[in-house]
């Protein structure tokens, strides 16, 4: 019935144009039995609508591919002028001044990657925990609603998380969590400064909860594809659940480092929730209690303002090394996932 | 109906006929088997002597896996229970640990299924060292004799550190018996070992069966009723959760009690 629909469709879509012509006679060479013809050779066993069908959606796919590489090439060719004036020190150097129009991105740079690497230091072993307990140990009627709860994060707005940031997680840490490390360790550079609250450790704290359901559901698809075989071939040689896990993970490990490799996506791009308990300051320090700034969250604080020339062309640099950025990490990401539960297939 | 009739009759002939020489290494006793709701084997009675090959035949679905993997306690991993005793050695197989068990009753499987994470000689050894065996002189002496009794260490003395998958499936699957050798067992549990192979590969696997029946003790799940002939002492015959007869191989393949046991093995049905 529906082959029929779409090949009624796509037949008066082309009525009256020269091609109804040329597709009548698809039409009747493709009725005819076994009939080795060019239509039949290029066609196979398709008929024609599935063929148009498959066409329009192969198209769909190559316009979201063009769109990506269109932005890309409008980000570039809006950023030439800062990519003239400040060349390779745009990357390397550490001031960001609108008013004198300096602009050197390297605090952001640095805030973006350590903010979403230590999200990453949190949220990794948490994700692959959950994994590993969804996909082994989890008996079925626990898994199914334990993969919903943990999917459900990922689905809560990124502002929410940000309010939530300031008005939980930001009073918690200034009056508790870094006092206490402050007291802990008074020599680490790592808990210098002022406790404020906002800064690195809560970026870093929210992102690693925004990125826990990207890595744990996927972690957890991953070691699902790792199929039962390999877990059997441990058991009958006396492996303990421990040790079944052990195998299960170790055929996972590439998929398991996409899984992460996704989360460093998102936690890289990442833009409301970051900026509201960051503290923004483009200033690069080893303590976790001072404040940073990310590429996502200038972009986001600082668009609306830029007035020169020069200013938004810095900016549109800064994006164009974001998106770069995450999408060489999806892209790898992605590859790293799919190379591991292809394998089984 | 016809089926429920025959087995009444055939409880009684069931019971595996003594030989002398050779001991008892495993009784099965009253063995039903349950996933969930479902009975998949009911009232199985079998004795397995020592260092004899036991075929299980039957068509698909009949409950051959499930049989074997009872005896390693592999069902319990996916949701199986069973009421019934099997006694392993004089010792109820529930009273022992099922890691402890499974390192004495060692298991192939229908596809193999080495670690491809692992060196092949890694994969000897990998039962091994997963038990807390770490002498490395020991290990790599137990790859050498393991893969040598497996037949296969001559094709892969030169690349032990390439990965298990790396090598052909009949390969894979003498290795996969190399590593359930290197545990050294007393039982060898084989399901369908050389169904997924070619005709070379599966004579290899048959010639290594009668080796290896002079030290383990063998139980072949198998489809193919030449190979039940050719290598196995007995042959049980299972239909419907049920066993409908077991005897020696000779007398099965020649002179079966049962019509049904005929109708099957000369092809007529399953
Ligand atoms: N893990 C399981 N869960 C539920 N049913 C199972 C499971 N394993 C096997 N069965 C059922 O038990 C029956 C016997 O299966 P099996 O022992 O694999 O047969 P065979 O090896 O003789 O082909 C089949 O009906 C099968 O569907
Ligand atoms: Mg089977």
């Amino acid at each position: 019935m529906e082959r029929r629909l779409v090949l009624n469709k796509t037949a008066g879509d082309f009525a009256g144009s020269r091609s109804e012509y040329k597709l009548q006679n698809f039409f009747k060479k493709s009725k005819g039995k076994k009939r080795v013809t060019f239509l039949t050779k290029i066609l196979g066993n398709k008929n024609i609508g599935d063929l148009i069908f498959e066409r329009l959606t192969l198209l769909f796919a190559m316009l979201v591919f063009f769109l990506v590489v269109l932005m890309g090439w409008e980000m570039y060719s809006n950023s030439t002028l800062s990519i003239k004036t400040f060349g390779l020190k745009f990357l390397i150097t550490s001031t960001w001044d609108p008013v004198a129009e300096v602009f050197g991105a390297l605090p952001v740079i640095y805030g973006t990657f350590v903010s979403s690497l230590l999200a990453l230091l949190i949220a990794f072993p948490l994700g692959i925990g959950v994994a590993v307990f969804l996909a082994e140990l989890a008996p079925g009627w626990l898994e199914k609603p334990l993969s919903f709860l943990t999917e459900l994060l990922a689905g809560i707005p990124s502002v929410i998380y940000g309010l939530w940031g300031i008005f939980v997680l930001v009073p918690w840490l200034r009056d508790s969590v870094e006092p206490f490390f402050q007291n802990k360790f008074p020599n680490s550079p790592l808990f210098q400064g002022a406790p404020y609250g906002f800064g690195m450790l809560a970026a870093a704290i929210i992102l690693s909860i925004m990125v826990l359901p990207i890595i744990s559901s996927i972690s957890r698809d991953v070691l699902k594809s790792v199929p039962n075989t390999q877990r059997e071939a441990a058991y009958a040689l006396g492996a303990t659940k421990w040790e079944v896990t052990k195998v299960v993970l170790s055929n996972a490990k590439s998929g398991l480092l996409g899984a992460t490799m996704l989360g460093l996506g998102r936690a890289i791009g990442e833009t409301m929730a970051v900026t509201m308990v960051i503290g923004n300051r483009p200033e690069i320090s080893a303590s976790l209690l001072n404040p940073s700034y990310t590429m996502a969250s200038v972009l986001a604080n600082e668009f609306t303002e830029a007035t020169s020339d020069l200013y938004i062309s810095a900016l549109i640099e800064l994006a164009l090394i974001l998106f770069i950025i995450t999408i060489m990490v999806n892209i790898l990401a992605r590859l790293l996932v799919w190379s591991t539960e292809r394998k089984w297939k | 109906m016809v089926v429920n009739e025959q087995v009444n009759i055939t409880t009684e002939k069931t019971k595996s006929p003594h030989i002398a020489g050779s001991s008892l290494k495993i009784s099965v006793k009253e063995l039903s088997v349950f996933f969930g709701k479902t009975k998949v084997l009911s009232d199985i009675n079998i004795n397995i002597f020592e260092r004899k090959v036991l075929a299980i035949i039957g068509p698909s679905g009949c409950g051959k896996s499930t049989f074997l993997r009872s005896l390693n306690r592999m069902n319990e991993e996916v949701g199986g229970n069973f009421t019934g005793k099997i006694i392993f050695d004089d010792e109820d197989i529930m009273k022992l640990d099922p890691v402890y068990l499974r390192r004495r009753i060692g298991m192939v499987f229908q596809k193999p299924n080495p670690f491809p994470t692992m060196s092949i000689a890694n994969n000897v050894v990998a039962g091994l060292r997963m038990n807390g065996f770490r002498d490395k002189k020991k290990l790599k002496e137990i790859v050498e004799t393991s893969l040598r009794q497996a037949a296969l260490w001559d094709e892969v003395k030169d690349i032990l550190h390439e990965s298990g998958a790396n090598i052909s499936g009949g390969q894979q699957q003498r290795l996969c018996i190399a590593r359930t050798i290197a545990m050294q067992p007393e039982v060898i549990l084989m399901d369908e070992p050389a169904s997924a192979l070619d005709p070379i590969s599966t004579a290899k696997i048959e010639e290594l069966i009668f080796e290896l029946k002079k030290k383990y003790t063998i139980i072949i799940v198998t489809h193919n009723m030449q190979q039940a002939s050719r290598v196995s002492d007995y042959t049980a015959f299972f239909y419907m959760g049920k066993l409908i007869e077991m005897d020696k191989t000779i007398k099965i393949f020649t002179d079966p009690e049962l019509k049904q046991t005929e109708d099957y093995i000369s092809g007529r049905f399953g």
